[in-house]
């Protein structure tokens, strides 16, 4: 026995050792990349809780206080009470005095009661501390003092009724108040979707490893003649909107055309009406192989005539006149030739000339 | 345009004898019932310019006889954009929401449009969002990843990182898939929405590219006999945080990325750091990574103990789940597709597993009475999306198709039925069930659930 102990004891000292050594490896071999973190730099960002409230700042903060911090930056999005389902789901509600002395809140087995709000799920008294503090106010997080975080989360606690209106929650009370929360026995971490292995002393975490729902190898003669048990009814199948728009226009299928009456334009009807009518202009007319937006190519660039013509009260005019008939000497001493386009084109054109070129 | 309710062989749509531009005007016009406009439409069309090769139809396809434009005219320049995008007429795969899943768009989630994508690989702007609190462009130059440990001797010493400084680092490029633990949550009780998009397309897959954590925490000193977890943290408003157990950061798997397919982080996606948690769900993924903490207890962070917590019969949640696990769905035929023609399909889909490669799927054209094993699109990687396809002659009647992977540790993708068995219909989260697709004679494809 204690040849097996020292040979483990050996077995760890060597690992120890390597480990140590591949250490001093990354930093010799990376050396001038990152730095020391300074003291203030980790409190800054170091705000996470743990359940056993380990990263817990000293502070307090009562119901009565909570109220106001809830009414001023809570109630908005969450509601008076805290029943509000109109921009998050409810907080509170579903538990009861029963569930607070058992731990397991009873309607989490009711597949009838409607939803199921943060207090009906809460096992960890930190985990919503923590979460106030990080990341409420919804649209100004962080803002919250200490002392307004723990006011905030004893006055949710109270519209809850697990804490009576005269409660101060402070950092030495916690351990009590998660002992009083109706869902603190309500998670279980035997499952096989954990990727660890080890699990923790303080953990169950990882624990067991074979998958529980294993479907079947059968190749041939596998299940019963198939009924449908669900299906979209008829007036639901436009509720994500005209699924003809959401497939591709070409290949083996097309969309379904769920809204009454035929399919809308295709997305390329619709992309041609919205596609920048000079641009193709430009191209049908073969004006890009002389011409380009910006910087000179043959011809001047689109940006520059337009800025020579900023000033000219006929630009647009004098501009179709140019395009139509050809110009010579304006530029340089290459030419440009007479352009065979209609004079509804050249117009067009002139006038996007005219009023700046703007892409 | 396509008569909704055909049944049996559908004709090839009109279009192609119609000008393109006239085709949105003729639909406009035969929603607000005026059919006489479309005859007219049809009669213009017929003695217009494309009227003569219409007229020459016998002679072949008038896109054959009649050169087009682009065969007859001067192209674009390059760099009309500089930076491409995809053709005008694939404007119809879009990242989508579901409507009524979330009231606001910070806290929402949009799918990724599966049904019209090749391959494995996710284009970056098609890429499924889900964000918790709002999405941001960071600038990279003041970004800072800080590592440190749950008390003082965790790690020999707490460090802060530029993005420059973890640039330098020697660099991997691995494909992995990224699914949400929630994908096809809203299918738990019943057939919920229509197409793949919704119900699986909280799923994408990209070649990230960065820096395997395990480097990071080697050069500050970690201790890895106390060290057990691992918090990660994101910088913006929600600063998200998931624990993560020591045994994927020590096996190197677990990158502190920036790169996706190519090029940097989509801001939506993370930009410029996010971690890549291979085979465990995405919400693990923390985007705006900004701090890694070693420690020796998990956190109950919100996301793992109140929310990402799968409900059980009996009222029990569970905690800490993280691994997807092995699923597959056909994208081609499935849900909202309407199939043109009887004859020779590539039915196809994807497959994936959290637990490591997929080995082999099967496909059902029966509603799961006979099987048949679909061919994999190499190359077939660890945690990443596999393709598969199998040669399907349709013959016009209804069809049930389904597909069924096997992963590399022999889980089989289960049914509804011995999904439900176990986990009962509140899980939301996790739902790796087989899905089915019912193919009717009319060619229309609908999202359906056997008993």
């Amino acid at each position: 026995m204690s040849s097996c102990r020292s040979a483990a004891l050996l077995a760890l000292g060597l690992l120890a050792a390597l480990t140590g050594a591949a250490q001093q490896r990354a930093t010799d071999q990376y050396a001038g990349i990152g730095r020391s973190a300074t003291t203030a730099e980790v409190s800054a960002w170091d705000i996470d809780v743990r359940p056993d409230f380990k990263g817990l700042p000293v502070g307090r903060g009562s119901v009565r206080q909570g109220q106001i911090v809830w009414e001023a930056q809570c109630a908005g999005c969450h509601g008076i009470f805290g029943e509000s389902n109109e921009v998050f789901p409810p907080l509170v509600g579903g538990t009861t005095k029963q569930d607070i002395e058992t731990g397991r809140v009873a309607r989490l087995d009711d597949a009838s009661y409607p939803g199921r709000t943060t207090l009906m799920k809460l096992s960890q008294l930190s985990t919503l501390w923590d979460y106030i503090r990080r990341a409420m106010p919804w649209t100004a997080p962080k803002t919250l003092s200490v002392d307004e975080v723990y006011a905030v989360t004893a006055y949710l606690l109270h519209l809850g009724d697990v804490l009576p209106t005269d409660f101060e929650l402070s950092d030495r009370n916690m351990r009590e108040v998660q002992a009083l929360l109706p869902n603190r026995k309500g998670l279980t971490t035997e499952h096989a979707l954990w990727p660890g292995t080890k699990g923790a002393a303080a953990s169950q975490v990882g624990k067991r490893q074979k998958p529980d729902a294993q479907g079947s190898a059968c190749m041939a003669g596998c299940a019963a003649m198939p009924t449908l048990a669900s299906m979209l009814p008829d007036h639901a199948r436009n509720a994500h909107g005209n699924l003809s728009t959401q497939q591709r226009e070409v290949g083996p299928q097309r969309g379904a055309a769920t809204e009454a009456g035929l399919a809308p334009p295709s997305a390329e009807a619709l992309a041609a009406a919205q596609a920048t009518p000079v641009r193709d202009l430009l191209q049908k007319n073969v004006c890009l192989a002389c011409h380009q937006l910006e910087g000179k190519l043959v011809g001047p660039s689109f940006k520059d005539v337009a800025s020579r013509h900023a000033a000219r009260a006929d630009a647009q005019a004098y501009l179709a006149e140019r395009i139509k008939g050809g110009s010579m000497g304006q530029w340089g001493t290459v030419p440009m030739p007479p352009q065979a386009l209609s004079a509804a084109d050249a117009q067009a054109i002139a006038g996007w000339l005219a009023t700046g070129a703007k892409p | 345009m396509r008569a909704p309710g055909v049944h049996g062989r559908l004709n090839k749509a009109p279009e192609g004898f119609l000008e393109r531009a006239a085709i949105g005007a003729v639909q406009t016009e035969a929603r607000e019932g005026r059919r006489d406009f479309i005859r007219q439409a049809f009669a213009a069309a017929l003695a217009g310019s494309v009227g003569t090769a219409a007229a020459q139809a016998n002679d072949g396809d008038p896109n054959v006889l009649t050169l087009p434009e682009h065969s007859r005219s001067l192209g674009q320049g390059v760099a009309t954009d500089g930076y491409g995008r995809p053709s005008r007429f694939e404007a119809n795969l879009q990242r989508r929401q579901s409507p009524g899943l979330t009231p606001t768009r910070q806290s929402s989630v949009s799918f990724a449009p599966l049904q019209g994508l090749f391959g494995i690989v996710t284009p970056s702007g098609l890429h499924f969002e889900r964000h918790h609190q709002g999405w941001w462009d960071i600038d990279p130059s003041r970004h800072r990843l800080m590592l440190n440990g749950s008390d003082d001797r965790m790690l020999k010493r707490p460090m802060v990182f530029t993005v420059d400084a973890l640039m330098r680092l020697p660099s991997v490029s691995r494909f992995h898939f990224i699914e949400c633990g929630a994908n096809t949550g809203m299918e738990w009780g019943n057939v919920a929405v229509p197409t793949v998009q919704y119900t699986h397309g909280m799923l994408s897959c990209s070649e990230f590219t960065g820096v395997p954590l395990v480097t990071l925490l080697e050069m500050a000193g970690a201790d890895w006999r106390r060290g057990r977890f691992v918090l990660a943290e994101g910088a913006d408003g929600s600063s998200m945080t998931r624990t993560i157990p020591i045994e994927l950061i020590q096996s190197g798997e677990v990158l502190v990325a920036y790169g996706q397919n190519g090029e940097m982080l989509r801001p939506e996606n993370g930009y410029p750091l996010r971690l890549v948690v291979p085979g465990v769900q995405g919400v693990s993924w923390v985007k705006y990574l900004r701090r890694v903490e070693l420690g020796d207890q998990p956190y109950a962070s919100k996301d793992e103990s109140l929310h990402y917590i799968d409900l059980m019969p009996g009222g029990l949640h569970r905690a800490y789940t993280s691994i997807q696990e092995v699923k597959s769905v056909v994208t081609t035929p499935s849900g909202g597709q309407v199939l043109m023609d009887r004859g020779f399909y590539s039915l196809n889909g994807l497959a994936w597993s959290g637990r490591g490669k997929v080995t082999k799927v099967d496909v059902s054209v029966d509603g799961g009475r006979h099987w048949k094993p679909a061919r994999l699109q190499g190359p077939v990687m660890d945690k990443c999306l596999t393709r598969f396809s199998l040669d399907w002659a349709w013959n016009g009647e209804p069809a049930l198709v389904m597909s069924r992977a096997t992963d590399s540790t022999g889980h089989v993708q289960p049914t509804y039925a011995q999904l439900r068995a176990v986990r009962g219909r509140r899980s939301i989260y996790h739902n790796n069930a087989i899905q089915t697709w019912l193919v009717q004679a009319s060619g229309e494809v609908r999202n359906v659930q056997l008993s």
